[in-house]
């Protein structure tokens, strides 16, 4: 069975994908997950995911721009300069 | 899907590859070929090491060297594992490995003749593979990369381990010194030739591919600037009179014999024989724990 390795470096941190390893079953596998990427104190947690249970999603439409959704959908710069100045001349 | 030619474009653009990925034949064929070569020279660069570990200096010396040993091993088997996802047994890797049909770096075929030997190694053989193994952290094919991360991290601990029994040794008696300095001289060599010919970038392969990001000639002369200057200040010699640092900032030297690399690449070097037939012998001797445990 091939395992996938995701490793915690602290507590709060993201798993982060690390490698794999062979192993018969889940009993082995923490065995040599544990040797080969906690030894040293790298990590605080691991998870052990068999390969076939991952779900693999790929491809996202890109046929709009919905950029709407995101930060870099806004460019406030150069209104906000306008905006500031019309302030600034209204005070006046 | 399919197209060799947006491929290549894809991955010399600095864009990675996963597993599952559609690939090229002769990307994948090229893939296995280096990274099997790298985990060989894992596997097989902790015998110099291990000859050491019952003669070590003190007690602290041996379990760091252990470690070390330790990790090799374990940089071997994260490497292999990467191996057998494009295609390759890890059974077939150790069987071309011992039956001497695959390579391992030339360092990894000479003989360790002294505790100076263990230093030199572990300081300077270690920095020229580091050089090359950071290089690989932007390797095209992304879970090669990965493990790359974790072992560029242990080889910085060997690195100081080994900078640590050097500087021990040159701080030490007139004997130490002299053990060190004589280890050095046989060392230089092999420690040039490491990073290979210096065969323009573009006509290497593995660099078209982007599986290596660097030429050999860069590697050699990253080494250089970064070690020559802290041999020299510890008063050692390098054992190559043209060695200088031109004004434009690049390193000159004699240069390296390029009949030798390829002699002891090939199986010709002065251990290579002895320390197959000991791999082959620990492969055949534990194989009822493989048979055993894979059967569970």
């Amino acid at each position: 069975m091939i395992f996938e390795v995701f490793r915690q470096e602290r507590k709060g941190r993201p798993f982060e994908h690390a490698g794999s390893l062979v192993a018969p079953d889940a009993e082995f596998a923490e065995a040599w997950a544990r040797e080969q990427y906690g030894r040293r104190g790298e990590s605080v947690a691991l998870w052990l995911v068999p390969r076939d249970a991952i779900h693999d999603v790929e491809g996202w439409a890109d046929e709009f721009d919905m950029k709407y959704r995101r930060v870099d959908g806004y460019s406030i710069k150069a209104r906000l300069k306008e905006a500031r100045e019309r302030t600034a001349s209204r005070i006046r | 899907m399919g197209d060799e030619q947006a491929f290549l474009e894809y991955v010399q653009s600095g864009g990675q590859v996963e597993t599952a990925d559609w690939m090229p034949a002769d990307y994948r064929a090229k893939l296995v070929k280096f990274i099997e070569m790298h985990g060989n020279s894992e596997l097989m660069g902790v015998l110099p090491e291990r000859e050491w570990i019952l003669r070590a200096p003190t007690l602290q010396r041996k379990l760091a060297l252990t470690a070390k040993v330790q990790d090799e091993v374990g940089h071997a088997q994260l490497i292999y594992r990467v191996v057998e996802d494009l295609g390759k047994p890890r059974e077939q890797s150790l069987a071309d490995l011992t039956s001497g049909k695959a390579k391992f770096h030339n360092v990894f075929h000479y003989p360790t003749k002294s505790w100076g030997d263990v230093g030199v190694i572990a300081w300077l053989v270690d920095a020229a593979a580091i050089i090359s193994q950071k290089a690989l952290l932007k390797c095209s094919y992304a879970p090669y990369a990965r493990i790359m991360k974790k072992i560029c991290w242990e080889e910085s601990f060997h690195i100081l381990h080994g900078r640590d029994v050097i500087l021990a040794m040159v701080t030490g008696t007139h004997e130490q010194f002299e053990l060190v300095q004589e280890a050095l001289n046989r060392w230089w060599g092999p420690l040039m030739q490491f990073h290979g010919n210096p065969i323009p970038k573009d006509d290497d392969p593995m660099y078209r591919w982007r599986i290596k990001s660097q030429g050999n000639e860069e590697a050699r002369q990253q080494f250089l600037e970064g070690y020559v200057p802290q041999i020299w200040e510890l008063g050692l010699t390098v054992p190559d009179p043209k060695l200088r640092r031109s004004d434009d900032g690049v390193w000159e030297y004699d240069e390296p014999d390029w009949d030798e690399l390829k002699h002891v690449v090939t199986g010709h070097g002065p251990q290579t024989e002895e320390r197959l037939a000991f791999r082959r012998r620990f492969l055949e001797q534990e194989r009822w724990v493989r048979d055993v445990v894979l059967a569970a």
